[in-house]
């Protein structure tokens, strides 16, 4: 089976900056792929390359089979795209915004209207509020709505949870996953590394580069070192403490604990000694497994290196 | 952490606030002490009412009813000094795109009212601080989003007022500026000053010293991460999170 993208050596550049540095990749049908990355990292420029909207400097790219750029028009037509910090008209109402978007698609809301009920009756009660006026979670849900409307085969959603709280981002991502039995490919961009456990492949990106695809679970098997967890009760001492002993490599806080890699791979009495001589006296130290956010971690400081 | 001679100096002092729009409301009764020094995480869904309490703390809005000081000063009469012994940042706006580092801390230190040598020696130390030295003169738009938000930040505290608020500073950032952003805000505290902060990172939860979770208006939690954890027999405070940010009623 053809994948449905396929990307080769895509490259843009802005002035002298690099935005897109020989991105290449492939995305098969009813997958959610994720780009994870900074701001910064070229996601947003991609996907306007991927809509038709923006064109590379240089590479080529293939989507449904065809080129993006010859048949940009009937590619359009195929794809949903939910651009980041929401695309709805904040002056119309939901009803209004999502019978505009249908409209402009050739279509109608209830020709497609099984596809998004389950996402749209979250908000159904509220269709005549102005979009301007829904919260955070809501105008997401409006805003995903009116991308699948014309029931796109790809779905390209940057960024849809940034700014939105834990509980709503949990419920977007249910949502997506119910997306796939329709067999829409799902292209997806965040900042927040738990989000890429919830893809089938992640595409870590950087300064514009690509520093690795895979499956989220062999990301974080590929760390190269052993992780330790070590916590104390005085979080911030026990970071500089941990930075100042002779055989640490990485000290990084994650949440309660930090996470600490060591020259040689051993956590021994004498990183207890030197921790009580500088002032905290009961650390907790066990051994840990890697996650993606560290792998992340470890690839972004291997990238700045080089 | 706050040392213990901080222990009882209270920085924000709230007691039954209660803010409304109309017959809707936004803060229904609001208790709460936050102390010099703290690293404050106040959290909540969309909707919660965390803008709302936020904008009453730094003297851009009044309370409805209830008794609010923030720095020592009444939040009905003294709104302006409020605002001058404060610090904050938000995600939508914090420096100007078009001036330079070194004209954006400027203005800011003039707008705090600070003395022109006293700013002047301001803009050397967060330089060498940040070592942000090569950037003093470019401008804001040209930077990366994660060296923005660490001046932003410093612009923030840079009149060393009692307390800087923080709303989602590090929305998008990546995973290495997000640490650092943190450090800074540790290095900040234990040099007095109290920081209130809400964030979506529910790690980040877990570096403040106490957080608070709004809902519905209300405050349904406020304690240590550890303590919540343990009350509510979870491994993390995004769990803790999900149980009682909202109401079951869904």
């Amino acid at each position: 089976m053809l994948p449905v993208i396929e990307s080769y050596g895509i490259c843009k550049n802005f002035g002298t900056t690099s935005a897109l540095d020989d991105i290449s990749f492939t995305v098969n049908e009813s997958e959610i792929f994720g780009f994870i990355g900074p701001d910064g990292s070229g996601k947003t420029t991609l996907f306007r390359i991927l809509t038709t909207l923006m064109l590379p400097d240089k590479g080529n790219m293939k989507l449904l089979g065809m080129d993006n750029i010859i048949h940009y028009k009937e590619l359009r037509e195929n794809i949903g795209y939910m651009p980041g910090r929401f695309s709805l008209y904040q002056d119309l109402s939901v009803e209004e915004n999502l019978n505009f978007y249908a409209t402009v698609f050739g279509t109608t809301v209830d020709e497609n209207y099984d596809l998004i009920s389950d996402i749209y009756s979250h908000i159904e009660p509220f269709k005549k509020r102005l979009a301007g006026k829904l919260s955070g979670g809501m105008k997401q849900k409006l805003a995903l709505s009116c991308a699948l409307i014309h029931k796109p085969k790809i779905l390209v959603l940057d960024e849809p949870t940034t700014g939105v709280d834990a509980i709503s981002r949990s419920e977007f991502w249910q949502m997506l996953e119910k997306l796939k039995t329709h067999n829409i490919t799902i292209i997806v961009s965040t900042p927040y590394m738990d989000e890429a456990m919830r893809c089938d492949r992640v595409a870590l990106i950087q300064n514009g580069k690509i520093l690795l695809i895979d499956r989220p679970e062999k990301i974080s098997e590929g760390f190269s070192r052993k992780l330790f967890k070590v916590k104390a009760s005085e979080k911030y001492k026990l970071i500089i403490s941990l930075r100042k002993y002779s055989e640490t490599i990485t000290a990084w806080p994650f949440g309660d604990s930090v996470h600490l890699t060591l020259k040689k791979d051993k956590a021994d009495d004498s990183l207890l000694v030197f921790l009580k001589k500088e002032g905290i006296p009961d650390p907790v130290i066990e051994e840990a497994k890697a996650g993606i956010e560290d792998r992340f971690l470890e690839l972004m400081e291997k990238g700045s290196n080089e | 952490m706050f040392g213990n001679d901080n222990m009882n100096d209270k920085v924000i002092d709230v007691h039954d606030l209660v803010k409304k729009f109309g017959s809707f409301v936004a803060n229904d009764n609001l208790n709460f002490e936050v102390y010099k020094g703290e690293i404050f995480g106040f959290l909540g869904a969309n909707g919660a009412g965390k803008t709302t309490a936020i904008r009453i703390l730094s003297g851009l809005s009044r309370p409805t009813s209830g008794e609010v000081k923030v720095a020592g000063f009444d939040a009905y009469k003294q709104t302006e000094l409020i605002k001058k012994n404060i610090g904050y940042m938000c995600q939508k706006f914090s420096l100007y795109e078009d001036l330079t580092v070194k004209e954006n801390i400027m203005l800011y230190g003039g707008i705090y009212g600070m003395k022109l040598a006293l700013i002047k020696k301001r803009i050397s130390e967060l330089l060498e601080r940040l070592s942000f030295q090569e950037y003093e003169n470019s401008i804001i738009s040209d930077l990366p989003l994660g060296l923005r938000q660490k001046l932003a930040f410093s612009v923030a505290v840079l009149h060393e007022p009692k307390i800087v608020f923080l709303d989602e500073p590090t929305g998008g950032v990546d995973p290495i500026t997000r640490r650092q952003f943190w450090e800074m805000i540790y290095e900040t505290a234990a040099r007095g000053i109290t920081v209130f902060v809400t964030t979506h990172y529910m790690d980040e939860a877990e570096y403040c010293d106490r957080i608070s979770i709004m809902s519905e208006g209300k405050i349904v939690a406020l304690d240590t991460p550890l303590a919540l954890k343990k009350r509510y027999e979870t491994e993390t405070v995004e769990e803790v999170f999900i149980k009682i940010a909202r109401p079951l009623k869904n």
